[in-house]
């Protein structure tokens, strides 16, 4: 009965039961602007501290924040792509809290009308299905400054760079259903914010991150009571805390408790979740409409006229590349998940067999990279390489083995396959008076075999075929060498 | 001396313009004026050396023939306005030494106009009052009956005071429910608040966003003209400042009303409001009438919720705006041992009862649960009101109604707050709905102080409000000096 190993993901076998995960996800991922959402300061990460701060992010006295157009283009770009309904008329509402890295001591967000409405995406899930999660919501928000409590034995520091950076919030429907449903809808928003530019999505530098909404229940039933995860910068955590969460939820459950609503921080040393603060304790955010801002206001034009200028996304491009290139739904879904991977393997595989090309690049060329720690802009090997290599190949210049030791030589010297061939002398043997020679010197070095193999051994022929690819130092072409040999040996 | 005060400003700019005198001696006039009024407590902060120098370089246009509109007009700046390296202070103990490193717009078109500053002016604590009392340095003296000590009106106290004691030209002010034109009443001179999205709010320490407007304080309404030609303008760091030219207002001061019609609200006509009041009230009817008006009673249905709903909006965006004060970057920091401690005794110490009062009102009708009934509510009569009077526009071109209920009052009788507010009756309804007003003298009541009657015209019709207050200006015929101004 307690079997979980036929468990589903997202199930938790508990003495009482099944349970089943509820997720909601709410991803803040900034937009790629140069500049921050309400004021002309640079957005850009990494700056020494306070360095990038206006008047308007210091909150000085009379300062007035003035929208960024730009980042509203980025928010309506990104509700377009996840097939989303663009609200014409949104507000900017002010959400009061204290702190010391919220300067305004409001952080301007909206509330009740957001810029984007409701929405969904379709995501690819490892055991090859396909799931669509809805989508709640996205509204403009700027992001709080920092703090930093161990720069100082009693005092705080604040760094207010990150103050006043354009943050979009992208509200998951609660249509998520295990830890890696979560991790898949990330990555698959992920990638369509990095194919539109809106959002450069790297993790580490927190320009995407996710709140996690959590509740278990039985199959069938009411959703249970949540609990809100803040703030997780990668995947791999957000599929962690969601599975501890949950399991600790079913742990209070089972025992006949019951959960409490609460915002709670994953501890990445434990792999637990804690609490942060209680219900309770929750802000009352006194949202009301900024009355620095009006109400932002589009046509339906201009909304058409980005929707026109919007780039092929990840799952028509998928489809397109089954089609036009041959290759399986599988090899499709890998290279699409990176608009760079696509434009590399459109550039490589033109032309030539798409195939091929897919394997090379997803098996050798990924798993070059790999080993070598080294990220795919900084790939030794181009995609007008790789493609002449693939070209050498699929005309039979070089054979597959040796095509291999090209590539590591590619990956090290950056040169041109044909350059390496033709200085390595690597050109395939194809020419029957050449691969001949190299037989007839087989056989007369192994007399004793050959009569072996004419009385009946078979199995032997594959070792005939191995040394004469020997003799060639991998040249010969392996099929041409085939041929012979079952003449030569008849 | 006291020729050089005379003049008011269009006749002193035109004197400078003609060379009859200089800026700088009229700037120094009006320094030492500041000085013989200092008893009044109108000013914050003298800038002496920068006027004399600003005044200097006035004098070299003048002569070289590049003079500018405002050029060698020494003026005061309330001191809601953020002035380049001069304290600025919103008369708060919170921003006691707070020096901006940045010009507000208003106040920068002004320089670039060829105005000439004298100093910052008192006000009530972050423009919150209508006595000028809740002042963290203490309350201005109306230089009106200057012996009894009364009250200049708030918050634009320091303003009007200084107007109507020769202490500065002319004032700018600010307008959230009255604050322009309820001390221009009270001290018998004019004050214009003009239309929302008229003047830029940026560099302006903020109240209530929604309806904050700066305006001009002055002597006459050719005067206010021609500071509000120079405040007024588009500003793409105020995402709210309407993007519409203003017509030049000084081609409005010699037009005639013949057939305009003036509406005349009976909501404005209720218990509380002064006997005298009401006689000049009359009278300025009469004397539009005589001018060629046509009076139209009109209705404007709503009038009674407006001080209720004011006193809602207003001190919500204010206890959002005031949030920024909390010790962190700048202001006074009271040392705490925790964060939360320290916001309770920098923000409880820095600012006064009046501050804090509209904090926690305005806190409270925002909050979870009573924002439905109370700042939504608030919102939707703000709209009717707006409603009552665009259907009062589409009969009439102007509003008449007093300025205030009553004449000034003597300092330091405390008062309730509830009956302060009342001094705003008459001028929030106009503020809710974004629409231009003006205040202007029209006598003296029978202790001798003066009294305010406000024009309300049509949202962005300041040329129209200029044009009808210049012609009840030479009606009226106010030409009474307070006996505290400088001689």
């Amino acid at each position: 009965m307690n079997d979980t190993s036929t468990l589903k993901p997202g199930h938790i076998q508990g003495e009482t039961g099944v349970w089943e995960m509820v997720i909601g996800l709410e991803i803040h991922a900034q937009i790629s602007s140069k500049s921050k959402l309400f004021s002309g300061a640079s957005a850009s990460f990494g700056s020494e501290a306070n360095r990038n701060v206006s008047l308007v992010d210091a909150a000085m006295p009379g300062m007035l924040p003035v929208i960024n157009e730009f980042c509203v283009e980025q928010a309506v770009k990104t509700g377009l792509a996840l097939n989303a309904k663009i609200n014409n008329v949104s507000v900017f509402d002010r959400k009061n809290y204290f702190y010391a890295d919220l300067p305004q001591g409001y952080q301007i967000s909206q509330f009740t009308k957001p810029i984007v409405g409701e929405g969904e995406i379709i995501v690819d899930l490892d055991n090859g299905e396909q799931k669509k999660i809805g989508i709640e919501r996205l509204h403009l928000e700027q992001d709080a400054g920092k703090s930093l409590h161990d720069q100082h034995p009693t005092k705080s520091y604040i760094d207010l760079n990150r103050t006043g950076v354009a943050l979009m919030e992208i509200v998951s429907k609660p249509d998520i259903r295990s830890p890696q449903e979560a991790g898949a809808y990330v990555k698959k928003i992920r990638s369509i914010l990095r194919y539109i530019g809106a959002c450069d999505g790297n993790m580490e530098e927190g320009s995407l991150r996710a709140d996690c909404n959590v509740s278990v229940r039985k199959s069938g039933e009411e959703f249970g009571t949540r609990c809100e995860i803040k703030n997780l910068n990668s995947i791999r955590f957000i599929i962690q805390a969601i599975q501890s969460e949950a399991e600790r939820q079913v742990d209070i459950l089972e025992e006949g408790g019951t959960i409490d609503q609460e915002t709670r921080l994953f501890d990445t040393s434990t792999g637990e979740t804690r609490s942060m603060r209680s219900k309770e304790d929750a802000h009352d955010y006194r949202y009301f409409p900024d009355p620095d801002l009006l109400p932002l206001e589009f046509t339906e034009s201009w909304v058409k006229d980005i929707k026109e200028k919007l780039p092929e996304l990840p799952d028509s491009l998928k489809k397109r590349l089954i089609r036009d290139f041959g290759i399986t739904a599988y090899d499709s879904s890998i290279l699409v998940e990176e608009k760079d991977y696509v434009d590399f393997y459109q550039q490589a595989a033109n032309g030539r067999d798409g195939k091929l090309t897919a394997n090379w690049m997803i098996t050798e060329l990924f798993g070059a990279l790999k080993k070598d720690n080294l990220s795919f802009s900084e790939s030794p090997i181009t995609s007008e390489n790789l493609g002449k290599l693939i070209s050498l190949i699929s005309n039979g210049t070089i054979s597959g083995k040796i095509a291999k030791e090209v590539f590591s030589e590619m990956m090290k010297s950056k040169k041109s396959p044909s350059e390496i061939v033709k200085e390595k002398g690597l050109e395939q043997v194809s020419d029957d008076s050449e691969i001949l020679k190299l037989i007839d010197q087989v056989i007369s070095d192994n007399q004793d075999k050959v009569n072996e193999y004419l009385s009946g051994k078979d199995k032997l022929f594959g070792f005939f075929v191995g040394q004469v690819m020997k003799l060639s130092q991998g040249k010969a072409n392996p099929g041409v060498v085939n041929k012979l040999l079952k003449e030569k040996l008849k | 001396m006291s020729e050089l005060l005379d003049l008011n400003l269009v006749e002193a700019s035109e004197a400078l313009k003609n060379k009859k005198i200089s800026s700088l001696e009229l700037t120094k006039a009006y320094l030492k004026s500041i000085s013989d009024t200092s008893s009044l407590g109108a000013y914050l902060e003298i800038v002496e050396d920068k006027a004399i120098s600003m005044a200097k370089e006035s004098d070299k246009k003048l002569i070289d023939g590049t003079a500018r509109p405002l050029e060698g007009i020494p003026i005061g700046i309330k001191d809601m306005f953020c002035t380049k390296d001069i304290k600025t202070t919103a008369s708060s103990k919170i921003l006691e030494n707070f020096v901006p490193t940045y010009e507000s717009t208003v106040t920068q078109n002004l320089w670039n106009d060829g105005a000439v500053i004298l100093g910052k002016l008192s006000c009530d604590e972050f423009a919150m009052g209508s006595s000028n009392e809740t002042a963290a340095k203490g309350y201005v003296i109306n230089p009106w009956l200057k012996n009894k000590k009364m009250s200049p009106g708030g918050s634009s106290g320091g303003s009007a005071a200084a107007v109507a004691a020769r202490s500065a030209l002319a004032a700018t002010g600010t307008d959230t429910g009255g604050s322009i034109r309820q001390p221009a009443a009270f001290c018998g001179i004019t004050g214009l608040k003009p239309t929302y999205g008229r003047c830029s709010r940026w560099g302006i320490v903020a109240f209530s966003s929604s309806l904050d407007q700066a305006g001009p304080l002055t002597r006459t309404v050719s005067d206010a003209a021609l500071m509000l030609n120079s405040m007024a303008g588009y500003d793409q760091k105020d995402s709210t400042s309407a993007n519409l030219k203003m017509p030049d207002l000084m081609d409005y001061l010699e037009k005639g009303i013949n057939g305009k019609k003036i509406g005349i609200p009976k909501e404005y006509t209720q218990d509380g409001i002064s006997e005298d009041i009401v006689k000049f009230y009359e009278k300025s009817i009469d004397l539009l009438k005589d001018e060629g008006a046509e009076i139209i009673p009109v209705s404007l249905p709503h009038t009674k919720y407006a001080l209720p709903a004011y006193y809602i909006i207003a001190p919500a965006e204010a206890s959002s705006n005031l949030a920024r004060y909390d010790g962190v970057r700048y202001g006074a920091r009271q040392e705490a041992s925790s964060l939360d401690e320290m916001y309770e005794l920098t923000r409880g110490n820095g600012f006064g009862d009046e501050v804090k009062r509209r904090i926690m009102i305005g806190t409270y009708v925002l909050s979870s649960g009573y924002y439905d009934a109370y700042y939504l509510k608030a919102q939707k009569v703000r709209r009717l009101i707006k409603e009552d009077f665009e259907n009062v526009y589409k009969q009439v071109d102007y509003i008449l109604t007093p300025s205030t209920p009553t004449t000034s009052f003597e300092l330091g009788k405390k008062q309730d707050p509830l009956t302060m507010y009342l001094n705003d009756i008459f001028t929030v309804p106009a503020s809710l709905a974004g629409l231009p007003g003006i205040s202007l003298p029209v006598g003296l009541d029978n202790s001798g102080l003066p009294i305010g009657i406000q024009l309300i015209a049509n949202s962005f019709d300041e040329p129209g409000l200029i044009n009808i207050a210049r012609v009840l200006e030479k009606s009226a015929g106010f030409n009474f000096l307070a006996d505290g101004a400088a001689k």
